[in-house]
């Protein structure tokens, strides 16, 4: 396709993703340098029948002007990357000299905001993505081996953990574990303890969410996986078989390693998707317990007064994380690409 | 080969058979029990005493006079005016499929057709932005959009949806179009016809399937998005998914969960009917990415 064709064909949607992704990135750092303007005070001089008073206060007539003649703030470099919200270098550093041992500098960490959302953040997206990769792979199998009649129906049932609304989807569940609803009630009935709530400690809301997370994101493993097993060379295993491999060594030896490029895909999707971990939060209310980076952003810009900076400091933050975690597969890529043209 | 070879322990069988159905009431008991528990009042549905109050409803029976209420239905849709948060739904679920799909097919057809280095890069810088969180991209939105009163309105949501679906949509259509053989539009300007005519009279109408497969999820893309439709849309057109959610911050009022849970329930339906009629393309889709790695 001659290079004109191909620019006339792709300009709309070029358009679009450089005006409405490329242009915010770059908004998104821009705000990230600069600070909301400190309000103006000013002092007024009160007299009354027992003398002056001099008082400090808002001029908030002066203090709106120059927000909006200066929308994006002051600039403020770095200096909201260091701050106690995000960074915080200067807690840290006071944090490592104070701290007698590591998980006294840990719990002090553990502290701060931005470290506190990354914690959870990484996580969740490294206990759920194997989890889910592993049930995936387990309901496959399992469904595999049903009669035709019936698979039908199980997929119909296993897509719609996946298909709804995360945030529906985790009120959804929410209610069930609620002290009065089913789940809530049976676990209090089964251990015993009235004042169980799922709710109650950080970690058994960390592991309510992780719960959640593999629910809604095995059925999309299990359907890759149960796509991969249809195309098990049936010679191959058949070989197995014939040289006495058990159904295990088959699953072991020949199953796996066929369905390797898929759990490297569903890896990357998963990993994609688990890092932006935000509408459970949301949806369970868990904010008090388990904050992830997105969170954090969605409540700086939520509250009464929206804290552009911060916001921004965050995003860049978590942009950055997503490149990392990106990296080696854009490597793997690149180099099957170039190995395809070689 | 032979039947005996394929034929499995009881045992095995018993085993995975249960491992299948424990997970199939996993996935679907909690969509039951909500949408059973929905047509009850709030005392019957989170019953302090005992939960089998879910299932026979006396609280519900006591206060409505039958087993079960649309009371909820009726305070979500209507009193609270929920219907016209699903009307703006509507509005930009369907705008943003439409213009996805218009965009995505033209940039899809044309990335699948070149060779060129260039085409790579732009598939990986799509990549890359489909990895991106969509609040950090909000957070870039809002200032220049209060700035230039663009904040609020419906187009402009529409197009951010659009614009975030695009990377996904490429991907998703250009494997689709990698699957019809370059001849036949070939064929088709040897005849005389334009690369566009081409493209429009012969590659789309073998295409549908892909497209409707790519509609579908750009269809459950913008029906499911929270964090661009809460924060860029004023509280008059805001769509379903951040209205339950404002729902909730009201739950002390007796009564108000029930709405919230009545909504959730309008707003499961169409993707339960939306897998009903196309589960097939649904799975495809979902594998369509996979099988090329």
């Amino acid at each position: 396709m001659p290079h004109r064709t191909f620019f006339w064909f792709i300009l709309p949607s070029l358009t679009a993703m450089f005006l409405f992704i490329a242009l915010p990135i770059v908004s998104v750092v821009i705000q990230s340098l600069h600070v909301e303007h400190e309000q103006v005070l000013e002092v007024v001089e009160t007299c009354g029948p027992f003398g002056c008073n001099e008082e400090t206060r808002v001029d908030s007539e002066a203090t709106r002007a120059l927000r909006e003649a200066e929308p994006l703030g002051r600039f403020n470099g770095l200096g909201t990357y260091v701050s106690r919200a995000h960074l915080a270098t200067d807690e840290l550093a006071a944090a490592w000299a104070e701290s007698d041992s590591l998980a006294e500098f840990g719990s002090q960490v553990m502290n701060l905001p931005f470290y506190k959302a990354l914690a959870f953040t990484l996580a969740y997206t490294f206990i759920v993505t194997p989890l889910v990769l592993v049930l995936g792979l387990a309901i496959a199998l399992g469904v595999n081996g049903l009669p035709q009649r019936l698979r039908g129906v199980t997929i119909f049932f296993s897509l719609l953990p996946m298909i709804v609304t995360p945030l529906i989807g985790s009120l959804v569940l929410f209610w069930m574990i609620d002290a009065d609803g089913i789940i809530g009630a049976t676990l209090q009935l089964l251990f015993d303890d009235p004042e169980l709530s799922l709710k109650a400690s950080p970690t058994l809301t960390w592991l309510t969410l992780f719960v959640y997370g593999v629910w809604h994101s095995a059925p999309f493993a299990f359907i890759v996986f149960y796509a991969g097993l249809q195309t098990v060379p049936e010679e191959t295993l058949e070989a197995a078989m014939i040289d006495g491999a058990s159904r295990w060594e088959r699953v072991r030896y020949v199953v796996i390693p066929h369905l390797m490029p898929l759990v490297v895909f569903i890896t990357l999707i998963q990993l994609m998707d688990n890092f932006r971990v935000f509408e459970p939060i949301v949806g369970f209310q868990a904010q008090a317990s388990a904050t992830s980076l997105s969170y954090i952003i969605y409540s700086d810009l939520r509250g009464d007064t929206q804290q552009f900076g911060s916001a921004a400091a965050t995003s860049v933050l978590t942009i950055l994380g997503v490149a990392i975690l990106l990296t080696p597969v854009l490597i793997r890529t690149w180099r099957d690409f170039n190995r395809k043209r070689a | 080969m032979s039947a005996a070879a394929h034929r499995k322990s009881t045992g095995l069988i018993v085993l995975s058979t249960g491992f299948v159905l424990l997970w199939l009431i996993l996935a679907a008991f909690p969509f039951l029990w909500t949408l059973w528990g929905s047509f009850k009042v709030q005392g019957d549905f989170f019953s302090r005493a005992d939960w089998m109050n879910a299932i026979r409803g006396p609280l519900t029976l006591e206060e409505t006079g039958a087993r079960f209420t649309g009371q909820g239905y009726w305070g979500a849709w209507i009193e609270s005016g929920f219907w016209r948060n699903v009307l703006s739904t509507a509005i930009i679920v369907s705008a943003t499929v439409v213009i996805s799909l218009t965009l995505g097919t033209l940039g899809g057809y044309a990335l699948a057709r070149s060779g060129y280095r260039y085409a790579f890069w732009l598939l990986m810088i799509a990549l890359i932005f489909r990895a991106m969180p969509h609040i950090t991209l909000v957070s870039g939105y809002l200032l220049p959009f209060f700035e230039w009163n663009l904040w609020g309105h419906l187009p402009t949501t529409i197009i951010v949806l659009v614009a975030i679906n695009q990377p996904f949509t490429l991907w998703m259509l250009h494997s689709f179009f990698l699957n019809i053989p370059k001849d036949l539009d070939e064929s088709a300007m040897v005849d005389g016809c334009t690369r566009f005519q081409s493209f429009r009279l012969v590659i789309m109408p073998v295409m549908w399937p892909g497209v409707i497969t790519t509609g579908l999820f750009s269809f459950l893309l913008a029906y499911n998005d929270f964090a661009v439709t809460a924060m860029l849309l004023s509280q008059e057109n805001q769509t379903m998914v951040p209205r339950i959610a404002s729902f909730l911050g009201s739950t002390q009022q007796e009564g108000n969960v029930m709405f919230a849970v009545a909504a959730v329930v309008s707003a499961t339906a169409p993707l339960f009917v939306l897998i009903l009629f196309f589960q097939r393309q649904i799975v495809s889709g979902l594998t369509a990415g996979a099988v090329k790695g």
